[in-house]
């Protein structure tokens, strides 16, 4: 028996083209595998996974987290080293770019930038390693200058990861700032000046009103690539100290403890963690003018 | 009208030049500015019209010469210094700030009284007719509004100075000639003294009460609308004031102060600007609207019509001589394409330059 | 642009640049230290080092099977690039030609893997792959790998894609091309510049991707810079020197793709598109 189907109905291949899904939609469809096979399967296998804790109720991992301080104060020595990086990378990037953007030749140095992101943490460890160590060049350059008498010790403590973090951090956070300013329409400040403002003034009224929502996004970037510290707080900071941050407690669980439910606990803590701290700048942001950053319309 | 220019006798650029590396965009340039008057600078793109007002604004530092208010050097001050007032090509309106707050900014600059500074600026919203809007922000606005906006906060901190970017060049044809009878307008209700960079000859002449045309960075000519329009002095003014027809030829003596200049057969009289000796190579030029068809025996111009267009009152043709000038003329009727006319020019409307 | 010319404009200008010039300095020596001591006969309480040599390169290759790191950092690599681009374009492609119902989820989704901390995913997704059974093995590494860099190929093409005008593609159907003529004879060409980008920019990445890979990789899925970690982390077993052989090795490795990666993508398209 035939099924009718009636004549003013479209049929489901023209209803679905009126949503635009059509082959072209459907294109979609591999990666959206990957991310849901890769990405958000095992996050939803990890998060019940946490909840079913070789001893104890549901929520055992997450109280044992909370209670025992060896484990909760790895948040704050992680957003110890990762907030003030962000910060000093954002205040460095600023007047830095400011003046970069008056540069005609800019590639040369955002190249020479980029080498240290590029490396990545594991081979700036290594370098630092030997740099900043007591018989390294920069001890011995500040010796030399007289500025100091003995090495400071700068290795597997806060500063060495300290360190690390600002040279892959700072180029990256400059880099992004210098997109933003050079996308503000130079004509707003020669408007400025005309009307009176001297350069602090068009700074303050002009300039930093119209990047914050960019420096918002900057932070919230650099933040994150800062908040994940793992191999540089292992090699040149004080892994069971005051540089035990978060990701170490995590893969200790995983794979040092061999618990992979409290493993999978503390590293969705962290990404709340973080989510928070994103959130958070970003509904600060939500507070200032986010339109277009040039004079005229369209 | 409390809104008011503040007093200023002249304003001088003596020689003022600006190189960019090795490339002369502005070069011995002489100006002297009255309070009060209208100053077009008028040129094609790369003239050096911009340059000369970023150098009087103070955007860009000079090379060369100076610029005296007064008497008094003002090129070494920065531009928050000057105290001019600038409208730009694309408004540069501050897009997080409202109306009244952009109409206000040169204001606070100057830490004018809140009171006082509301009075001024509710004064210069309805000096541009934009009551109501003044919480907008830039990007609510129209271009024609957004344009007032920066006018407003321009002519607000009572400049003794106004000056002008291109400010119609990205507004549409209806709107542009709205606008220009409104800057006009402010002008004079002001007192101002503006100066005005455009590429429009229209806006220029319709505009403005002293026109500088510039070229490669100097100046070729100033003078009143009239002069300008009537007797351009070179060939380039010329052809920027619309003298679209040009005939090269070989000059000869004509009577009562005329030059003959012969060429396709045909000769044709003209004014002579500048010295031509008898047989100096020597250009021709007059305007379409001069040149009409006349009965083939007057002894005009032979040409064979290319193209005819209906203009609303009168068509404007264009023809081509034997040697392959091509002529743009005016008549009253229309004329078929492919016919051969003759063509005449009145000798009083034909400006001969030497070549 | 504004040049300011007085006397405190100048002192800050210069102040800004001495600033960089210190940040710059210690990269350069930092990167200098490496190189000298893979070089050095032995380097112990001196401006220099005592002697040159390039035994460490030698005895590094041997110690830490170079030969073979190298070889699965690259078959890892390029399988990462080849698969991300297979998947992403096409993904890149529907989301700025359609508007379909739920692609802000849809984009959500996309942008979630890259701004999650590794190693928030990397656990979990170490653990689903272990049980499994490909965890450690070749293909456990790619997949890890694929987590962020198919987003990042969809996130950096969808602007890309956007600026090319619909219309050339529908003058192309109006032209009489079908589908398969429209992609090779005008998709392909205007993509291409955009594509080599992205794969590039992947390329780098995933040669100095750490996190994912050290939590998925096993002893014969290791990639360079996973190496360099162990062998840094056991400093002491190895000479120095030997280890900054290796790390110049990687550094060169590295440098070279992101050389060549710059001759078609701008510094700033490095750190990803910032909106």
């Amino acid at each position: 028996m035939a099924i009718s189907i009636p004549a003013s109905r479209p049929k489901l291949r023209q209803r679905l083209a009126l949503r635009q899904i059509d082959g072209v939609t459907l294109l979609l469809l591999p990666a959206l595998l990957v991310v849901v096979l890769l990405f958000v399967y095992p996050f939803a296998y990890g998060l019940l996974l946490s909840l079913r804790p070789k001893v104890g109720g549901f929520a055992a991992n997450y109280i044992a987290f909370f209670t025992d301080p060896y484990l909760y104060n790895t948040i704050f020595a992680t957003l110890n080293v990762s907030v003030p990086v962000t910060v000093l990378s954002l205040i460095l990037a600023l007047p830095i770019a400011f003046r970069v953007r008056l540069l005609k030749h800019q590639r040369l140095l955002t190249t020479i930038l980029v080498i240290p992101i590029t490396l990545g943490t594991v081979l700036v460890a290594e370098g630092l390693l030997n740099y900043l160590g007591p018989q390294g060049w920069f001890n011995r350059t500040l010796i030399w200058l007289g500025l100091i008498h003995s090495p400071i010790r700068l290795l597997h403590n806060y500063w060495g990861v300290f360190a690390s973090l600002l040279i892959t951090g700072f180029p990256f956070t400059f880099l992004m700032t210098l997109s933003y300013v050079s996308g503000v329409d130079p004509a707003l400040e020669r408007a400025a000046a005309t009307l009176g403002a001297n350069a602090g003034r068009r700074f303050w009224h002009i300039f930093l009103p119209l990047l914050v929502p960019g420096l918002a996004i900057n932070f919230c970037l650099s933040f994150v690539q800062n908040f994940s510290v793992f191999p540089s707080a292992v090699l040149l900071g004080a892994p069971a100290g005051e540089t035990r941050v978060i990701a170490i407690a995590a893969y200790q669980a995983a794979f040092e403890h061999y618990d992979y439910s409290m493993g999978s606990a503390i590293a969705i803590i962290m990404g709340v963690v973080q989510l928070l701290v994103v959130g958070l700048v970003l509904a600060v942001r939500n507070l200032f003018y986010r339109g277009s950053t040039t004079g005229a319309k369209g | 009208m409390t809104i008011a220019s503040s007093r200023f006798d002249t304003l001088a650029l003596q020689g003022v030049g600006r190189s960019f590396g090795p490339v002369n965009a502005l070069h011995g340039v002489d100006l002297t500015i009255r309070r009060g008057e209208f100053v077009a600078l008028l040129g094609p793109s790369g003239c050096g019209k911009s340059t000369t007002l970023n150098c009087i604004a103070g955007l860009l530092p000079i090379t060369n010469g100076q610029i005296l208010l007064d008497g008094k050097r003002i090129d070494t001050l920065p531009p928050e210094d000057r105290g001019f007032g600038m409208v730009f090509q694309n408004y540069a309106l501050f897009p997080h700030m409202t109306v009244r707050q952009n109409i206000g900014f040169g204001l606070r600059m100057r830490g004018i009284a809140k009171d006082e500074a509301a009075r001024r600026i509710e004064e210069a919203v309805r000096l541009v007719r934009l009551q109501g809007q003044e919480d907008k922000l830039p990007g609510q606005l129209s271009g024609g509004q957004q344009q007032r906006v920066s006018i407003a906060r321009a002519v607000v901190i009572e400049p003794p100075l106004v000056l002008m970017d291109e400010p119609l060049s990205n507004l549409d044809a209806k709107l542009r000639l709205e606008m220009r009878a409104e800057i006009r307008r402010i002008h004079n209700a002001l007192g101002a003294t503006t100066i005005y960079v455009t590429h429009d000859q229209d806006e220029a002449l319709s505009l403005a009460d002293r026109i500088v045309v510039l070229r490669d960075g100097t100046i070729r000519q100033i003078g009143r609308p009239s002069e300008l329009y009537e007797a351009p002095a070179d060939i380039d003014v010329a052809e920027f004031m619309g003298f679209r027809n040009r005939i090269d030829g070989r000059s000869t003596k004509g009577e009562n102060g005329l030059v003959r200049i012969e060429a396709d057969g045909a000769s044709i009289s003209g004014k002579a600007n500048g010295r031509i000796a008898d047989g100096d190579a020597a250009v021709a030029l007059f305007r379409a609207e001069d040149l009409t068809i006349c009965p083939d025996d007057a002894g005009g111009i032979r040409a064979t019509v290319d193209a005819v267009e209906y203009r609303g009152r009168e068509f404007v043709g264009l023809a081509r001589t034997k040697s392959g000038t091509v002529l743009s003329f005016t008549s009253e009727t229309a004329t078929e394409v492919g016919r051969d006319v003759t063509l005449s020019v009145d000798p009083g409307r034909v400006l001969v330059f030497p070549a | 642009m504004i040049r300011d010319t007085t006397i405190g404009a100048k002192l800050w200008s210069a102040a800004v640049w001495l600033l960089t010039g210190f940040f710059i300095l210690n990269v350069a020596g930092l990167m200098a230290t490496v190189v000298l001591s893979s070089l050095s006969t032995r380097w112990l309480q001196s401006w220099l080092p005592a002697g040159f040599t390039t035994k460490w390169y030698i005895s590094a290759w041997n110690e830490f099977q170079l030969g073979n790191v190298l070889t699965v950092t690259f078959e890892i690599v390029f399988v990462v690039v080849l698969l991300s681009g297979l998947v992403g374009v096409p993904a890149a492609y529907a989301l700025a030609r359609r508007n379909f119902p739920g692609k802000k989820l849809v984009i959500l989704l996309f942008l979630l893997p890259l701004l999650v901390p590794p190693m928030t995913i990397g656990i979990p997704l170490a653990t689903v792959l272990y049980q499994v059974g490909l965890g450690g093995t070749f293909w456990g590494v790619v997949f890890a790998n694929l987590v962020p860099s198919v987003p990042f190929v969809v996130v950096v093409m969808i602007p890309f894609i956007e600026q090319i005008d619909p219309k050339i593609e529908a003058a192309a159907h109006v032209f009489g091309a079908n589908v398969f003529q429209l992609f090779r004879y005008v998709l392909v060409p205007m993509l291409l510049p955009g594509v080599l980008a992205a794969l590039l920019l992947v390329l780098v990445r995933t040669i100095a991707m750490f996190e994912l890979t050290f939590l998925t990789a096993g002893p014969t899925s290791q990639t360079l810079v996973v190496a360099l970690y162990y062998s840094v982390f056991a400093a002491g077993v190895r000479a120095v020197q030997s280890i900054d052989a290796m790390a110049v090795i990687y550094t060169v490795t590295t440098l070279v793709w992101l050389l060549i990666a710059l001759r078609f993508v701008n510094p700033t398209q490095i750190v990803g598109r910032a909106r």
